[in-house]
């Protein structure tokens, strides 16, 4: 809850080496998620989302997740990691909500992958 | 500070009302239906109710039914009519009570053809579009009172009136105007209208179904011969005792101060940028606030002013099984993301100018803050 109410990574990274936007307004989640990777690691990441405190929770966490791993690391991030970290007790209709985390994430490495080729 | 603005989902019980009630749990628990002084004595108390609640409507002592609530007397209304008419087209809004809509889908799949109308950008149902559709096979039309998340009232005067130059049924839900609007379903020609008490600060559990004398209404519930053999089962007299009371509490004065406050906090949060109201600011229910705000989402909102000990309600179906936003937004045209970020605000006689002061200021600082964390501009 406290990751959905005050969230530590919110913002944009300038120049950032990768980013991912997922969702759609429709479902009523949007999150982009911005990577900065050095050294094929990711020294800061950062989001925005539109979305309810499950997807701001679920942003928030997966930042504190990526922080500091390889790009090989990072990619085996899963939802049920993110679910984890916030504890578990993540309602099932709030399970899409990790899985955009998830996305997110996948889409910011991607985009920093196929830039660097 | 702990504010309560979600009386469109219920109310606080009023004292006068608890104190009404507590007898007849206690001390005059007999069955209405007994010939013994306890059963008299209740059935007293039932009839006395059942006078307070036709007074207000100006309906007869035998065209009310106590039912267990609103989604209850909507489904008796509405398969009522159905299963006892002859002809097989049902006539309904798409901005109806899930308790009306989901009513009609349910006949749908046992064959009977429903229309949805549309309604306009401010909420009122569309009209002509209903002179249009009405056929001979019509048998019933279905238009809610006052909207549960938009609060707009409908022109029922107008709609009553072509029903009856096509003989047809009308039925409305007046759950959330009950009380707030004066109904009179003699000069407005309703033939079925539901009603609630837990929306008017009376108990939950117990509503009622106006039924115009004369009309055939196939039984939901079959047991014994209670409610003039409309519905079964022994009568919830503390229920009924409750929502009588309440009926009369609701006094003018009440009203036009909600009308203040409401004016005043839609007013003050119109001044945040990228707000706009939802619904007809004219023909508007008294404590009903609807307003969406620009790139955040609902619920999100919603949660944020829980945290401040503000209660609202939310559009966003974030926490739906479907994932769509109100179908009362949508039909009036709304864009998802609009229709994610409405907040319901509804009032009660209780709310003071203090408590609204303080929604406004925590409002302005969720959003601003909510506002940094969007990704939409």
């Amino acid at each position: 809850m406290q990751h959905g109410i005050k969230p530590k990574n919110v913002g944009e990274i300038k120049n950032a080496s990768g980013i991912g936007e997922v969702g759609n307004a429709r479902c009523g989640d949007i999150m982009g998620v911005y990577i900065k990777v050095k050294d094929n690691k990711i020294i800061n990441i950062k989001f925005k989302t539109f979305g309810c405190i499950a997807a701001i929770a679920s942003s928030d966490a997966l930042c504190e997740l990526a922080k500091g791993k390889t790009i090989e690391e990072a990619k085996k991030i899963t939802n049920k990691d993110i679910i984890k970290y916030l504890g578990g007790d993540v309602p099932a209709i709030k399970i899409h909500c990790s899985v955009l985390g998830q996305e997110a994430l996948r889409k910011a490495i991607q985009d920093y992958e196929s830039k660097r080729k | 500070m702990k504010v309560y603005l979600d009386n469109g989902a219920t109310t606080e019980v009023s004292p006068e009302v608890v104190r009404a009630m507590q007898p007849y749990f206690t001390k005059k628990y007999g069955n209405a239906s007994s010939l013994h002084q306890f059963g008299r004595e209740t059935k007293e108390a039932l009839d006395n109710s059942r006078k307070v609640i036709a007074k207000k409507l100006n309906a007869h002592f035998e065209e009310i039914v106590f039912t267990s609530g609103g989604s209850e007397s909507d489904n008796s209304a509405i398969k009522g009519v159905a299963y006892a008419s002859e002809g097989n087209q049902i006539i309904t809004s798409k901005i109806e009570h899930p308790a009306v809509l989901e009513t009609c889908r349910a006949l749908e799949e046992e064959g009977f053809k429903v229309d949805y109308l549309d309604v306009d950008e401010e909420g009122f149902v569309n009209i002509q579009q209903l002179e249009k559709l009405i056929t001979k096979k019509t048998i019933l039309v279905s238009i809610i009172h006052g909207n549960n998340e938009v609060g707009v009232i409908q022109d029922i005067q107008k709609i009553g009136e072509i029903c009856k130059e096509n003989g047809v049924l009308f039925h409305t839900d007046a759950v959330q105007s009950f009380t707030k609007v004066p109904i009179d379903v003699r000069a407005v020609n309703i033939d079925l209208l539901s009603l609630s008490s837990h929306k008017i600060h009376g108990p939950k559990g117990i509503g009622a179904l106006y039924v115009r004398k004369g009309i055939k209404l196939n039984k939901l519930i079959h047991g014994g011969h209670h409610e003039f053999n409309l519905r079964a089962g022994t009568e919830n007299i503390p229920g009924v005792v409750g929502f009588a009371k309440a009926a009369d509490l609701l006094k003018f004065k009440d009203i036009e101060k909600m009308i203040k406050l409401r004016d005043y906090l839609i007013k003050e949060l119109l001044k945040i940028e990228n707000t706009k109201l939802n619904g007809s600011l004219d023909a508007r229910l008294c404590n009903n606030v609807n307003i969406s705000f620009g790139f955040v989402e609902g619920e999100s909102l919603l949660l944020h002013l829980d945290n401040k000990g503000i209660a609202v309600s939310t559009g966003s179906a974030c926490s739906s099984q479907s994932l769509e936003p109100s179908h009362v937004l949508m039909a009036m045209g709304l864009s998802h993301e609009t229709a994610h970020g409405s907040i319901r605000f509804t009032l009660s006689k209780y709310n003071k100018k203090e408590e609204i002061d303080y929604v406004i200021k925590q409002v302005n600082s969720v959003v601003q803050n909510l506002r940094r964390i969007s990704p939409l501009k």
